[in-house]
Parts: C-alpha cells; structure tokens; sequence
C-alpha cells in the first residue's frame, strides 16, 4: 500500500464520520427538535462524561457476552454446516427447520429464555447473542462445501486420501472467504441479540440496561449516546474480524484493477 | 512390451431420473509401458468417466480395468492426474501446491529431497523464478504446467490427462505439446490423454483411440509410429493430413453424421 492510500485508508472513513455527524447536528438544529425527539451529537459528551464509569462496565459486559456468544455460533454453526455441506440427506432435513428458527423474532425468544434459565442473565444473554448469529455461519460453510468442484476433491482422493484429509487440506481453507464473508454479518448480529437481552429483559448489566435506564429517567441524550457506543463497538469487533480474515484468508483477496 | 493399462470389454451407466444413461460399453482399451495413447470422441460420449475408471474413482458396472497386472478396485497413489481447470489451490504457493500429492502418498524422499524434486520439475516445465508465485499470479498456460508438475510429483506410473490444454489458447497450447513431449524424455511415463483436439492427439501420442457415440465402444484404433523427436513442423506433412483425415471421418461415423461403411476420404 502507497503512503497515499494509506492515508486515505484511514482520512476517507474519517472525513465520512464528520460529514454525518455535521449533518446530524445541523437536522437537530434545523427542526428545533428537542433532546427527547432527538439529541444532537452535541449532547452526546455531556452524556459520556457524566457517566463514564458506567460506561466502562457495561460497555464491557456488553462485548464480552457478545463475543461468548458471537464464538459459539462460529464453533456451532461451522459444525451444522459441515453436515450439510457433506451430507445431502441432512441438508434436506435441516434447512427447513433453521429457516424457520431463524424466521421466529428474536425478541419474542428472550421472555421463553428468561423463564427457562430464570437469573442465569450472563447465560441467557450469551445464548441469546449465538441464536441469533449462528445461521449465517451455518449457511455459508454449508454452501462453501456442497459446491466445491468435484476435481479440487479428486486430485487428492486419486491418490487415495481419506474425507478427512480432503476436509482439512482442501475443503477447509477453500471455505475460508465464505466463512469470513459470514463473520462479519455474523459480529453485528450478535450485538443485536446481547442488546435485546439486555433491553427487553434488563438485569442491571450491560449497555442495554444502561439504555433502559436512560429511558425510566427520560435521560435522552444517554440512551442516544449508548447507541453510538453500541455502534463503536460493533466496528471495533467488525475490525477486528477484518484483521482475521487477511491473516487466514488474504489468498482470497485480489488487488482492484 | 507389459500391458501397464488393459480395460476389457467395459460398461457404466449413470442413474438420472428419466432412469439409466448408458455411457460405455464394450470399451476395449490397452496402453504398453511407456506408451502414450489419446482418446478422442464426440462431446459427452464418456471419455471423463474413462479417466475416473482408470483412477480408481469409481467402478465400472462390468468388465475390468487393469493397472500393472492388478485389478483396479478403488484409488492408488501410483496415479497422476490432470484436468481441463488447473485446480491449484489459491492459498498454497506453486512450489507447495505441486508438493501435495507428496503429504497423501507415502514417500521415501526427505522433505529437501522432495522440495528439490519439485524445483526439478517446475524448471523442466519452464516456471523456474515461479515456486512462490501464487497461483493467482500465473497465467493459463502456467497454471497448466505447475498441475502438470503436481500430478507428476509421485512418480506415478500413469499419467491421466483429462483435456488438460482445452481452455488454452492455440500459441499457449502448441508451446505446452511441446513441454509434454520434454517432460516425457526426462520423466518417461504411460499416459492417456482425453482430448478433442486431433491435431493434438496424433501429435502427443503414439495411439489415437477413436470412442463412438454414447454408448461409447472402441470405434477405431489409428497408430501413430514415432520416427525421432516430434516438431510442429510434423503436423503439416502430406502423412499427417491423411491421419488427421481418417480420424475426422471417424468423428464423424461416431457423431452419427456419416455412413459407418465406406465414404473414406
């Protein structure tokens, strides 16, 4: 990468953040919107400054459940693929049923998971965050898998290599881009599930019960401000899967042009 | 001379939904060590599923294929194979992706011993300054070679090549005849080429075996007798028209399009 590209790496993305942030401030003022309609970014240090250490605490728990539950729907859902990716049979069987799962509102889901693990609220926000992220894993192992050439698996079975040979040397790393592909929807989705926990069942823990509160005490600019910082960590993990991806799969990335 | 590869009387059907899709029968097929036959046909006539019979990839309904005086009943590590898409995998170097039948196949070669062979190879082919190259970096043509270096990685005694210079263009595939011809004085091995092209075919082997229509049986067997090292400039003698003149009109009993008796040019 040149200087220049570095550069506008990182200044584009900037310069889009004030472009947004400068309009939102200037919609606000425009309308004349109060704080309880909307808050201006303006508002939002106040908000942080005011309540930094709660911030802290639960922007943590917030991220540690989402990634507890964000790495067993990789472990999970990577398993579910590779039974349908290998198995006909079980693709059949199985895809209609994970549709539908994943067609039910997750939000519906948190009372019936709440009353089955009553008090467990790390548990049940965690299970929560891996609900709702596993399918796009699922489907995409299972695609990247039941479409692999069949000469990519003959070359090796030619020469009399077993399943799990072809698996772990072809299959596997072929999968790879797909797998990331899905990762990364899969990061953000699992925010979503921590947050609906949180929100629509609070237990005191976590940046949706911060929200809550922001809402009981009609304290606007902090639940606008929670969002942003649900917002930054969902690019902060998004990043970090990014990072991951060139590391395990940069093979599968081609220079533009 | 052995018969390395002997196929008698072979016949495979696949299972569709409108019921069985017969694509051989009565294949008759011999190749001496050391000799180098192509088989040519119509499209879809079953010369790929020849390749898979003889890799051990899969069972024909009846008859028998030979290897080395064995029966073949399932995969051996003493085959080679290349295809039409180069298949190397994108996230290996060439030098490792021509390394790989090595980690399957039991060997007696060290890993330098292993990784000088490779080199050895990659040079013959003409990819020297390439071993690590992606294969996303390489070219048609080259992706071609480094398969062709992989599949003869093993020392397999049968070297199965299934269209292997189809999707190349004509300069890029009359230069790879030419490696094929260096590789085989230097490496000598048994091969079947499946292939489409009859100029190709009479100039690469030493046997063309003409498959009918589907069903496909042996249709007509033409030789090929080698006289010295081959050039480009052999394919545009008077001897070389009539081959190729014999083996279109085979093509063309085979496609159905001209009467099996007589009307020879």
């Amino acid at each position: 990468m040149t200087a220049r590209a570095a550069f506008n790496s990182v200044a584009v993305p900037l310069l889009a953040l004030v472009v947004f942030l400068a309009f939102w401030e200037w919609l606000v003022w425009f309308k004349g919107w109060p704080t309880f309609k909307m808050a201006a970014p303006s508002d939002l240090p106040p908000a942080y400054s005011r309540h930094w250490d709660l911030f802290l605490t639960m922007g943590w728990q917030t991220l540690w459940r989402t990634v507890a539950g964000l790495l067993l729907a990789v472990v999970f859902g990577t398993l579910l693929g590779m039974i349908m990716g290998f198995s006909r049979i079980m693709r059949d069987a199985l895809y209609p049923l994970l549709v539908g799962f994943n067609a039910i509102p997750k939000a519906t889901v948190v009372p019936i998971v709440a009353l089955i693990f009553v008090g467990q609220h790390d548990f049940n926000t965690v299970l929560l965050a891996f609900m709702i992220s596993f399918f796009p894993i699922a489907v995409s192992v299972s695609i990247g898998l039941s479409t692999l050439e069949p000469e990519y698996r003959d070359i090796l079975r030619a020469l009399g290599a077993s399943q799990a040979t072809i698996f772990w040397k072809i299959a596997l790393p072929k999968t790879l881009p797909e797998f990331f592909g899905a990762l990364k929807v899969a990061a953000t989705l699992a925010f979503i599930g921590t947050n609906l926990m949180e929100i629509v069942s609070p237990h005191g823990r976590g940046l949706g019960a911060l929200f809550d509160s922001g809402r009981t005490n009609s304290d606007f600019p902090l639940m606008f401000a929670v969002l942003i910082a649900l917002a930054f960590l969902g690019i902060v993990l998004y990043y970090i899967v990014v990072a991951l991806e060139k590391i395990f799969a940069g093979w599968a990335e081609r220079s533009p042009g | 001379m052995q018969e390395l590869i002997k196929i008698k009387g072979v016949r495979h059907a696949y299972q569709t939904d409108s019921g069985p899709l017969p694509v051989l029968d009565g294949l008759e097929l011999s190749v001496p060590e050391g000799g180098f036959v192509a088989v040519v046909g119509p499209s879809g006539c079953g010369k790929s599923t020849l390749t898979r019979l003889v890799a051990g990839l899969m069972k024909p309904d009846a008859g028998e294929v030979w290897l080395h005086g064995e029966q073949v009943r399932g995969p051996r590590p003493t085959v080679g194979m290349a295809f039409q898409n180069p298949v190397l995998l994108e996230w290996r170097s060439i030098l490792k992706n021509v390394l790989l039948p090595l980690e399957i196949v039991p060997t007696k070669l060290s890993r330098k011993q292993a990784e000088e062979r490779a080199r050895f190879l990659l040079a013959l082919v003409g990819l020297e300054g390439f071993e690590d190259k992606r294969p996303s970096e390489l070219s048609g043509g080259m992706r071609q070679r480094a398969s062709l270096c992989r599949a003869l990685i093993h020392q397999p005694d049968v070297l199965i090549l299934d269209e292997p210079f189809g999707a190349l263009d004509a300069f890029t595939r009359e230069d790879l005849w030419m490696t094929m011809h260096q590789v085989k004085e230097r490496e000598p091995f048994t091969g079947v080429l499946i292939t489409h092209d009859l100029r190709e075919s009479i100039f690469l082997a030493d046997q063309v075996v003409v498959l009918s229509g589907r069903p496909a049986r042996t249709q007509y067997v033409l030789d090929v007798p080698k006289a010295g090292p081959r050039t480009l400039d052999d394919l545009y003698t008077p001897q070389a028209a009539d081959r190729l003149n014999i083996l279109r009109h085979q093509i063309q009993i085979a496609q159905g399009r001209a009467p099996a008796e007589g009307g020879a040019s």
